[in-house]
């Protein structure tokens, strides 16, 4: 493997790795501040592609510019996230904070098998594909080997945005510093005069977002197919565990290592690709259970 | 000794059994009410692309067939079972259709796994089953079945075919690279494909292969490699999503316009990829399926049954719809000839499930022809994407038609050691049929 080869493998593994932060920051998201492993959480990611690619071909029907597809994907990712997130908070996970964690997973597996039959019943069987603002976007060479514009720029860049946005937001706004506060213990935080149910539908329905926000980036250069939903919540759960539950910035950095690997593995050793993120992840929990980036827990009692 | 002592003990009880079974069998024979038959297909998960058109096709067919009176007066009644819930829980359902049911014939299935498996529990059963999707060559070749037969080509016939039409087109080419799903079908197909190529061009190399994840929805590292490994052809054998997303990412990034692109399966989704697909592209079909099939787009059956799908469905029919209709043609042709050879009685399983084999019947395209170890003989059509005026999506244009014969291992022989005796005669075949290219 030369240099360029290895460039090429990075831009590849870095747009991968985007797509993954994005799904996989959702999921951490709502399991530190709730303790939920939230199953469905690979239904808000079907369900924003989408819906995004359902919004899109309104759009083309409607002979709209392909440069407004920056709003359908982002519209597609909010509304998919506050509907299905709220309704999933409001009648599902308020009823099952306080019971035992195999049964948050069972239910929240129930609703995602819920999710993917009415993904069929909404969109069928046939493979969606909306693509029209890769090709308005265009390709770019780099060492003789052509990429789309839309997976080198737009797909890490708004995987960074996110990051710092979201970093921003819990470290300097009040909503989100009671988040951190909700996250840390929520009973404390109640005693302090937060309102936690609040604070929780809201972390779920932006968890959500990032989810569907997943999805719907992904929609302009993939097929969606029922199924779809499942693929990425093995793996986003992949980078989650890794990087120890509810780590933000550790999520960020596990989403690279293991969208670095696989694409590397791809040059090297295609036959390992599939084994990669789940043999990285097999790795550190032999020899971190909490995940790479967790800190000691602090004694509650 | 002592194992022969027990084989004869158990061909003794075996001889029993079946002369107490004799009378029941007979006592079955009366016409029944309605003929019951079990129709696995996917309809969940990704394989659902080729499901759900087949069901749809099932439901046409069957609606037509019983309005007409049925076979020989009893209506036709399907259950579909779902292949999607996975081998175990589809044999169970299997078994539950015949046993508490009393399905008479099932039609499984799609998924060369899914045939693996029902194969063997249909001749436990004594059901008559027919293969009616599924690609696998080895689950006709490994054991003979009196009860199990296949009303289509296997996947020898359809590479051989496929490599045939290669080297026709492009005679000339030093390099490839493979870009299949991992699993069965992916390895398997690709077996055959690059030994029969090694037989007919022995200098070409093999600078890839590469099996991303079933079910993958990116293929960006996959494309980078292969743009930069330059190579003449590129083969891949995925269908539905996998394949969509594949093609669909390289056009965004041009490799589909430096290589030459060899698909096998994409008759599947040609009306699904529209313009994204270039002109020059190698597409077959499974079969001598194709709406606009060269000798028979004007024959009425063909014809009619393409306008009440795409009236039904807002589609064209795609492969494995005309399996659909293949394997109900094949089932009904069964009947009709075991009835007669019963003298107009109505005929019992084993009756029927012996006129199966060696059965001569058409569907919606060519005659196919059942051997005596149940494999059926399908030709096998390609043809190169070409954009036309009349559709929104490319045409087929250059198109060849192989015989069956010519592309299938003689019965009683494996396919991987047959496709390493084809000669590079093979290629001069006069069996071959060509047509005219399409007229501007």
């Amino acid at each position: 493997m030369n240099q360029e080869l290895f460039l090429l493998a990075m831009l590849d593994g870095l747009s991968y790795a985007a797509l993954l932060f994005l799904v996989a920051l959702g999921m951490t998201l709502v399991f530190g501040v709730m303790r939920i492993l939230n199953m469905a959480h690979g239904s808000m990611y079907a369900f924003g592609g989408y819906f995004a690619a359902t919004l899109g071909m309104w759009a083309v029907a409607a002979k709209f510019s392909p440069a407004w597809s920056f709003v359908w994907l982002l519209v597609a990712a909010l509304v998919v996230g506050a509907v299905m997130g709220a309704v999933m908070e409001i009648f599902l996970l308020r009823r099952i904070y306080h019971k035992e964690q195999i049964l948050q997973l069972l239910v929240t597996f129930a609703a995602f098998m819920i999710f993917e039959d009415l993904q069929r019943l909404i969109w069928g069987s046939q493979p969606y594909f909306v693509s029209n603002i890769v090709n308005y976007l265009g390709v770019a060479e780099v060492l003789g080997i052509t990429y789309t514009r839309y997976q080198l720029m737009v797909l890490p860049g708004v995987a960074l945005v996110v990051f710092f946005g979201l970093r921003h937001f819990l470290k300097s706004s009040s909503t989100g510093r009671q988040i951190v506060a909700v996250a840390h213990n929520r009973e404390v935080a109640m005693a302090m005069g937060i309102d936690a149910r609040r604070i929780c539908l809201l972390t779920f329905v932006v968890g959500s977002m990032l989810g569907a926000l997943g999805g719907a980036l992904a929609s302009p250069t993939t097929s969606l197919v029922p199924g779809i939903g499942a693929d990425m919540i093995v793996l986003s759960f992949a980078v989650v565990a890794t990087a120890g539950l509810g780590q933000i910035e550790g999520t960020l950095i596990t989403a690279i290592l293991i969208g670095l690997t696989r694409s590397f593995a791809v040059y090297l050793q295609p036959e390992s690709e599939v084994l990669v993120p789940y043999l990285i992840m097999v790795l550190v929990l032999l020899f971190r259970p909490q995940g790479l980036f967790s800190v000691a827990q602090a004694r509650r009692v | 000794m002592f194992t022969t002592k027990i084989t004869r003990l158990m061909l003794a009880a075996g001889f029993a059994m079946t002369a107490l079974a004799l009378p029941l069998a007979q006592a079955q024979t009366a016409k029944p009410a309605e003929l019951k038959i079990g129709i696995t297909t996917f309809t969940s998960g990704p394989a659902s692309v080729f499901g759900v058109p087949a069901k749809q096709a099932a439901e046409i067919y069957l609606e037509d067939l019983n309005a007409a009176g049925g076979i020989n007066g009893v209506k036709v009644v399907p259950t579909f079972v779902d292949e999607g819930v996975g081998g175990d829980k589809l044999l169970s359902e299997y078994r539950r259709v015949v046993q508490e049911q009393g399905v008479k014939v099932m039609l499984g299935s799609i998924s060369s796994g899914s045939c693996n498996i029902v194969a063997p529990v249909a001749e436990d059963l004594k059901v008559l089953n027919i293969l009616w999707d599924c690609g696998t060559e080895k689950v006709l070749e490994e054991r003979r079945y009196r009860y199990v037969v296949r009303t289509q080509a296997n996947a020898t016939t359809e590479m051989v075919a496929s490599v045939l039409y290669l080297l026709r087109q492009k005679p000339n080419f030093k390099t490839i690279a493979v870009v299949n799903q991992d699993y069965a079908w992916g390895r398997d197909s690709w077996e055959l494909f690059s030994h029969t190529l090694k037989m007919l061009k022995p200098d070409v190399k093999v600078v890839a292969e590469l099996f991303p994840k079933f079910g993958a929805s990116d293929f960006s590292t996959e494309i980078s490699r292969l743009q930069a490994l330059r190579p003449d052809v590129i083969l891949s054998t995925s269908w539905g999503g996998d394949l969509d997303t594949f093609v669909r990412q390289s056009a965004q990034r041009g490799l589909i316009k430096n290589s030459l692109f060899v698909l096998p399966l994409a008759e599947s989704s040609l009306e699904r990829l529209g313009t994204t697909l270039p002109d020059g592209v190698i597409v077959g079909a499974r079969g001598d399926h194709y709406f606009l099939h060269p000798e028979l787009k004007d024959d009425p059956k063909l014809k009619n049954f393409v306008q009440k799908f795409k009236a039904k469905t807002g589609a064209y029919p795609i492969y494995s719809v005309y399996h659909m209709i293949q394997a109900l043609d094949g089932m009904v042709a069964g009947y009709d000839k075991a009835i007669k050879a019963n003298k107009g009685q109505w005929p019992s399983t084993e009756q029927v499930a012996d006129a199966m084999h060696g059965l001569n019947f058409r569907g919606l395209t060519r005659e196919v022809k059942i051997r005596a170890d149940g494999q059926g003989l399908e030709d096998q059509l390609l043809g190169t994407t070409r954009k036309t005026a009349a559709y929104p999506f490319p045409v087929l244009d250059k198109i060849e038609i192989y015989p069956a014969e010519m592309a299938i291992a003689p019965v009683g022989q494996k396919s991987v050691d047959w496709v390493k005796t084809i000669k590079p005669e093979l290629l001069r075949d006069p069996r071959i049929k060509t047509f005219p290219p399409i007229a501007n």
